[in-house]
């Protein structure tokens, strides 16, 4: 059914009787010329781009738990374009077109709101490396705007402009930046793909692949073998878990990052901030709750949790911004499990095997990535070449010495 | 995380002493090994669910480097030993 004004109207009308699930829920065929591992926002949206873009339907996406159950499911939802290097920037600008399109082209509200997204700064070091950055983005013709003290206190004036460490100066303002539903995006990725024919299975882990040479023939999984022409994974934080499958050994770390909601307020932030001074970045939801988060844990984890000191140093770094939190309760929070490169950056590659197929190594900046991921991801599976937006996302680039370091940290994963 | 850890120098001192510096990788390779051994030893990582072996900083107490087993599912800590014992069997 096509989600629509009249659609509603006519649900209303039969009492919501009517409403059928957005996709089904089938049991695994023996064969798909593609399958995808991880039905996450990545496995997801490159399903539904091969599918509807490529026109490669016998496609299967295998999920361990439910659909929506990972990292899709639990970040803070910011997206934005506004990345400094050559390698990233048309691939995150890319990203941000397909948002702008996103809720017509696969008929499901996901909510984007282009709220605009504020990075502050703090000293005349950071003013220019933001400039700069900002001049980076004009050139690769992204919006990008740098807004000095007094017109951020105009659009933000409950911040601590006066702070004695961490004076604010200003900040660099993407507007076409800002937040999206997060479950939507899962949950529209997985309808649009289903309704071409894409089999989402669920609760189905893979637990070995099999092979014959360099070729891939099928998978192990929970629900029993499947056979498959291509392989890609899609497994975010479990990446070098199930790479291990087929004695890949990555260029990753797993990391846990909490994030944060609080009680419902009144409408009191309206864009995107984030701290020059530490790691924090909040907006605030439909519902009223701030939605905010930092940093990673520091160390290599699987539990889809973190623990106190993290929270204490987020809630530090959120008051050391905004003092007025002091007097916000928090009420929930979450962890997921990131996949840290040794660059900060995402790998998306062919591999040493054939017909397998790499994505991952997204670390904390995968959700924005969500469209163009899937939609470069589907090129590479079904063209072979990687797509012209994504040529520097390659496997080997940390051997060659053509690292994508967006922040300059070099290879600590923890760092990034 | 456990919130006690045992310093082979300090003995049970809490969590919060320590700072984790991430996964013992392969030993150092000679100035003149082969990129491929370089490579392996900056960029690669076993990221193992499950047992995990790695370096800890007693930055609080002793200031010692420590190499300790912790489980990166349930977060468990094992055997912490001083990391040159692991120089002194040439496995750093
Ligand atoms: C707290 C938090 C805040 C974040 N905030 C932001 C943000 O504001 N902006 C932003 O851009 N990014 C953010 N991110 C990062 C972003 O969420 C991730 O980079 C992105 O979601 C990862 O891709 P994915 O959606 O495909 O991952 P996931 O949703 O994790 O999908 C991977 C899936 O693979 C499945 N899987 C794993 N192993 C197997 C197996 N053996 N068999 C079958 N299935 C398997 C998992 O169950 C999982 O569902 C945040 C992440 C977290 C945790
Ligand atoms: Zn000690």
């Amino acid at each position: 059914m096509r989600y629509s004004a009249l659609s509603l109207l006519g649900n209303t009308f039969s009492k919501n009787k009517n409403w059928k699930p957005a996709w089904r829920n089938p049991d695994p065929k023996p064969r798909y010329d593609v399958i995808i591992i991880g039905g996450g926002g990545h496995g997801l949206a490159t399903a539904y781009y091969l599918s509807k873009v490529f026109g490669v339907r016998n496609v299967a996406v295998l999920e361990k738990g439910y659909l929506g159950s990972g990292n899709i499911g639990r970040n803070t939802t910011i997206i934005r374009s506004n990345y400094l290097l050559e390698g990233n920037n048309p691939f995150y600008e890319f990203s941000m077109k397909l948002w702008e399109g996103l809720e017509q082209d696969f008929n499901f509200n996901a909510m984007v709101s282009q709220r605009g997204v504020i990075n502050l700064y703090h000293s005349d070091a950071q003013r220019d490396a933001y400039t700069r950055r900002g001049n980076a983005m004009r050139l690769h013709g992204v919006d990008a705007d740098l807004l000095d003290r007094d017109q951020v206190r105009e659009k933000l004036p409950f911040l601590d402009y006066d702070n004695a460490r961490f004076p604010i100066m200003g900040g660099l303002m993407q507007a076409r930046g800002g937040t999206v539903r997060h479950d939507a995006v899962a949950w529209g990725f997985a309808r649009g793909a289903d309704q071409n024919g894409v089999d989402i299975i669920q609760n189905c882990e893979v637990t070995a692949i099999d092979r014959d040479g360099d070729q891939i023939t099928g998978v192990q999984t929970t629900r029993g073998a499947i056979k498959c022409g291509k392989l890609a994974m899609a497994v975010a934080g479990s990446s070098s878990h199930v790479a291990r499958m087929v004695d890949m050994h990555l260029p990753i770390e797993s990391h846990a990052l909490q994030a944060f909601v609080s009680e419902g307020l009144k409408p009191f932030i309206d864009t995107v901030v984030t701290f020059g001074a530490g790691h924090f970045y909040v907006s605030q939801s439909d519902k009223g709750g701030l939605v905010f988060g930092g940093d990673i844990e520091g160390y290599n984890s699987y539990a889809q949790r973190g623990n106190l000191a993290c929270v204490e140093h987020v809630a530090e770094a959120g008051m050391a911004m905004i003092p007025a939190l002091s007097r916000v309760r928090i009420l929930r929070s979450w962890g997921g499990i990131m996949d840290m490169s040794m660059d900060g950056s995402p790998i998306m590659d062919r591999t040493h095997l054939s017909n397998l197929y790499f994505n991952g190594g997204w670390c904390y900046g995968g959700f924005k990535a969500t469209p163009a991921s899937g939609y470069c991801f589907a090129h590479l599976l079904a063209t072979g070449t990687p797509h012209e937006t994504a040529t520097a996302f390659r496997m080997d680039r940390f051997a060659r010495g053509y690292l994508l370091d967006e922040k300059g940290v070099g290879a600590q994963a923890n760092l990034h | 995380m456990s919130s006690l850890v045992k310093c082979p120098h300090c003995g049970l001192r809490p969590r919060e002493e320590f700072t984790i510096r991430g996964e013992v990788p392969t030993p150092r390779p000679a100035a003149g090994a082969d990129e491929s051994v370089w490579f392996d030893h900056v960029y690669l990582r076993d990221n193992p669910r499950g047992q995990h072996r790695e370096y800890w900083h007693h930055s609080g107490g002793c200031r010692r480097w420590l190499v300790l087993d912790r489980n990166t599912v349930t977060h468990e800590t094992g055997d912490v030993v001083d990391a040159s014992t692991l120089k002194s069997e040439g496995r750093a």
